[in-house]
């Protein structure tokens, strides 16, 4: 099967975008990712040797975490794993503004912000 | 030091995607080509925010959508460079969630800082580092071009 190595993993996996593997499980065939490209390992894995939090890996359409069998899963030749960390982020809540280093273009907005809540608009 | 290079169309959509979902966050991915200077950005990709409980601070691309996104682009033989997002009535600067939440080492982070409804500043952060536990943003210039 193949995986597909994401950007930001691809300097731990000599510059490969995919890599091919003959394991018959979706573990299995991370296991033999990571004895190839061993620098891999700290990028997937917790020192406890589980996958990452943030790590999501689809086999096909699916996402393993919602598989029966999970990791455990049986893969064939055909299928392809891909490694897709997760994106996500956002502006800082209300709370935590005033630790923000400050700015003129941060008061500005904040200005604007307060403006129009003033206003009720 | 690297750069994030982007034509104006792409930098406008960009922007205008922060206007389009204000006062919610926007979200969505950049294609293109790692260069020795940074990303060479061909393509911008909306995506939705997942993150509907909270579309006001926060946004949240769903993996099976960025696996599609992916997909897509290496068709085109392009990779993800980067990704943007919008900071509704605040600051275009990077926030401990982003941080927190950035895991594309050597990628950049666009934010567009929309007040009241309008674009009014973009920065793009690369994140740099080796590790989960090293990981930085580190402001960079964006070259636009015609």
């Amino acid at each position: 099967m193949i995986i597909y190595i994401p950007t930001p993993l691809r300097p731990f996996a000599a510059g490969k975008d995919a890599v091919e593997v003959a394991a018959v499980t979706v573990a299995g065939a991370l296991d033999e990712l990571t004895q190839v490209h061993p620098a891999l390992r700290k990028h997937l894995f917790t020192s406890e040797g589980k996958v990452r939090a943030f790590v999501n890996l689809y086999l096909n359409e699916e996402d393993v975490r919602y598989l029966p069998a999970k990791e455990a899963t049986a893969i064939s030749a055909n299928d392809t794993l891909s490694i897709i960390p997760s994106i996500a982020g956002g502006g800082p809540v209300a709370e935590a503004r005033a630790t923000m280093a400050p700015s003129i273009e941060l008061n500005i907005i904040r200005r604007a912000a307060l403006s129009r809540t003033e206003t009720g608009k | 030091m690297s750069a994030l290079r982007l034509s104006k169309a792409v930098y406008d959509a960009i922007r205008a995607h922060g206007e389009e979902t204000y006062p919610n966050e926007c979200c969505g991915a950049l294609l293109g080509q790692s260069t020795a200077e940074g990303w060479s950005i061909d393509s911008s990709v909306k995506a939705g925010n997942s993150r509907t409980d909270s579309a006001h601070n926060r946004y949240r691309i769903s993996p099976g959508e960025l696996v599609r996104i992916e997909r897509e682009a290496r068709k085109q033989g392009l990779s993800i460079g980067g990704f943007y997002h919008s900071h509704p009535d605040l600051s275009a600067q990077w926030s401990p969630t982003d941080l927190a939440e950035a895991h594309w080492l050597g990628c950049s982070y666009v934010i567009t800082a929309v007040a009241q409804g309008k674009a009014v500043l973009t920065n793009s952060f690369l994140l740099a580092g080796e590790t989960e536990e090293n990981k930085r943003f580190e402001l960079e210039p964006i070259e636009v071009s015609e």
